[in-house]
């Protein structure tokens, strides 16, 4: 099998970005590993996902509840249902690793959720572990660090 | 205009026995006088001793709007201290927390104080010789809140002389801390990390009525914890049931679930679910957490210790603590329509991770602004913070299981589907807003 090339890493994390911008949870959830891990810390710097608090860190199961909620007709947070975007620096290639298969990758961002009349921007970076699986890149982690990450913030129902 | 300042009947009759009038929500009027008033009258969070354990930590919050930092001083006691520069009134800290050594400074002109508050020193002091400083407002160093409690790491001050001590305050229902305390083999708790903040556009009142709202969580919360349960349903037939299904599940237990769990409430605006039982009755053992807490109480009092789980205390008027997993809940006010909620977590000193890993992950699936169950709580409380605004009816409803015989200031268990807890609540905010009118 041959590795990815730097090009295709790349498209990759911007490919991710655009399947949340235009609502397509089901085929974003299949870009994660079946042992991926969503991170969100509440720290700056966090090194600890479990034993100090996060906005979120959450496996396959909980990332699957998210893309099923966002489906019913009970959800009463989504009605109407929020929009989201996102601008993207040039993903960075922090680390390669041919032989393990593992990819880390460095993504400044500018995210933008809307619900009705409100609009929100979150500025932050993304990094992401990316394995391959089968020939196929995955993300096995994706840790967002908001630059205003232990900042007050209402809603975020979407994924940054 | 004035409809309510000065006007104790207007006060007053905001609160009907069994329902409030929209003002109470909605009134920039009723929410000055909340924050001269109520939160002055009563006991209010301040922090957790552990976050300052060392003479000069400090840690900056409020009491209603109006910013105090708690500090250790020199003698290990815990003071609370209103944040402002006696000179000039410039924040004395504007960290959250740090140490300032042995005394503060303030940044603007190098006026310093001891950490109890006490006027240290002023640069350039012959400036003020025969001017009559020491009679000043200024000369007395920062003022100190007058009315401090240290209950078992939980800090509570009272800034007026009027309203009732401590013990007469809280009663019988600090027994919901001991239990939370005593659940440490060591019965001591440490802070575990800064808490989730997450900004709400309702009144903070709305918040303190949900915690003890019992018919909400299976209709609000359909779509995040009965999905958690739809999902999980999916998974291999012998796969251990995770901790993040054993958190939402309960959530949808039906309504009879909740009526038989009962609620308790106390004298001046406390009160609880889960006399009996409670949606965290039923998570697993963490192995190895029994024995140490039977080695250090003994078999039959670690029972009694670890039978008890509360589902949320509300102590009044604007703290939840959840007991059996470590978590309080602080619902600081911030305008008629505007609510930070801090959610903190602890660590019980002594205990297996596990049970810290667990307290982090409910607050991260409950408590946080990317929590699926918190998007369809604020949902609720932001609709009738609008919808308030109906003028048709201005009335919000707490009748549920009445009685018109219902005694006011007691203690009492009964139904957990009972609204009881919410005019309890109401009483006491109606008696602590008019008693230093």
């Amino acid at each position: 099998m041959t590795a990815p090339t730097d090009k295709e890493i790349i498209d990759f994390v911007i490919h991710e970005a655009r399947l949340l911008d235009q609502h397509r949870f089901e085929e974003w959830l299949a870009l994660y590993t079946d042992d991926a891990y969503y991170w969100m810390p509440l720290e700056w710097g966090q090194t600890d996902p479990k034993l100090v608090g996060s906005l979120m860190y959450e496996d396959k199961l909980l990332l699957q509840i998210r893309v099923e909620r966002l489906k019913g007709n009970r959800t009463f947070s989504q009605k109407p249902k929020s929009r989201c975007h996102h601008v993207l620096q040039t993903p960075q290639i922090d680390s390669r690793d041919d032989a393990k298969g593992e990819y880390i990758t460095w993504t400044p961002m500018h995210y933008v959720e809307t619900r009705q009349d409100e609009q929100q921007l979150y500025a932050a970076w993304a990094t992401h572990t990316l394995v391959t699986v089968g020939g196929a890149l995955k993300i096995k982690l994706k840790r967002v660090d908001l630059v205003n990450c232990e900042a007050a913030f209402g809603n975020i129902q979407l994924f940054m | 205009m004035s409809r309510y300042r000065g006007n104790v009947k207007a006060v007053r009759d905001l609160v009907r026995p069994a329902e409030v009038h929209r003002d109470v929500y909605i009134d920039d009027e009723v929410f000055q006088l909340e924050m001269e008033h109520l939160f002055a009258n009563t006991w209010v969070y301040i922090g957790h001793d552990s976050q300052i354990p060392n003479p000069g930590d400090y840690y900056g919050t409020t009491i209603g709007l109006q910013p105090v930092l708690m500090v250790r001083h020199t003698d290990n006691t815990v003071k609370v201290l209103f944040n402002r520069c006696p000179h000039k009134g410039t924040r004395i800290t504007t960290e959250a927390c740090g140490n300032t050594g042995k005394f503060f400074r303030c940044p603007y002109h190098a006026w310093s104080f001891k950490t109890d508050g006490s006027l240290l020193a002023i640069p350039l002091k012959k400036g003020y010789e025969n001017t009559g400083l020491e009679q000043s407002h200024a000369g007395k160093g920062m003022a100190s809140v007058r009315h401090v409690r240290n209950y078992r790491g939980f800090v509570f001050a009272k800034m007026n002389d009027a309203g009732p001590g401590f013990e007469e305050f809280f009663g019988e229902s600090l027994s919901s801390f001991d239990n939370m305390v005593d659940r440490s083999p060591v019965g001591k708790l440490e802070v575990a990390g800064g808490p989730l903040r997450y900004m709400h556009n309702c009144n903070w009142k709305m918040l303190v009525e949900n915690q003890t709202d019992t018919c909400h969580p299976m209709v609000a919360h359909e779509s995040s914890a009965g999905t958690a349960i739809n999902v999980w349903k999916n998974a291999p037939p012998g796969t251990k049931k995770p901790m993040a299904v054993e958190i939402f599940a309960p959530f949808m237990s039906p309504y009879e679930f909740f009526e038989n769990m009962g609620i308790r409430v106390w004298p001046n605006g406390h009160g609880h679910t889960g006399v009996h039982h409670s949606i965290h009755s039923d998570y697993s053992a963490i192995p190895g957490y029994f024995e140490k807490m039977v080695a250090a109480y003994g078999e039959e009092r670690a029972k009694h210790i670890l039978g008890e789980n509360r589902h949320n205390t509300v102590y009044f008027p604007n703290l939840m603590i959840k007991g059996p997993i470590q978590l309080i809940r602080l619902f600081k006010p911030l305008a008629p329509n505007k609510t930070l909620v801090e959610s903190w977590t602890f660590r019980l000193v002594d205990a297996p991770d596990v049970l810290l890993e667990r307290t982090q992950m409910y607050n991260r699936l409950i408590n946080a602004p990317t929590s699926v169950v918190g998007h369809d709580d604020l949902e609720m409380y932001e609709r009738a913070q609008e919808g308030l605004h109906v003028d048709a009816n201005q009335w919000v409803n707490v009748q549920r299981l009445y009685d018109p015989q219902e005694p006011v200031d007691v203690t009492a268990e009964t139904n957990g589907t009972t609204e009881w807890q919410m005019r309890n609540q109401f009483h006491a905010w109606q008696k602590f807003m008019t008693m230093s009118m």
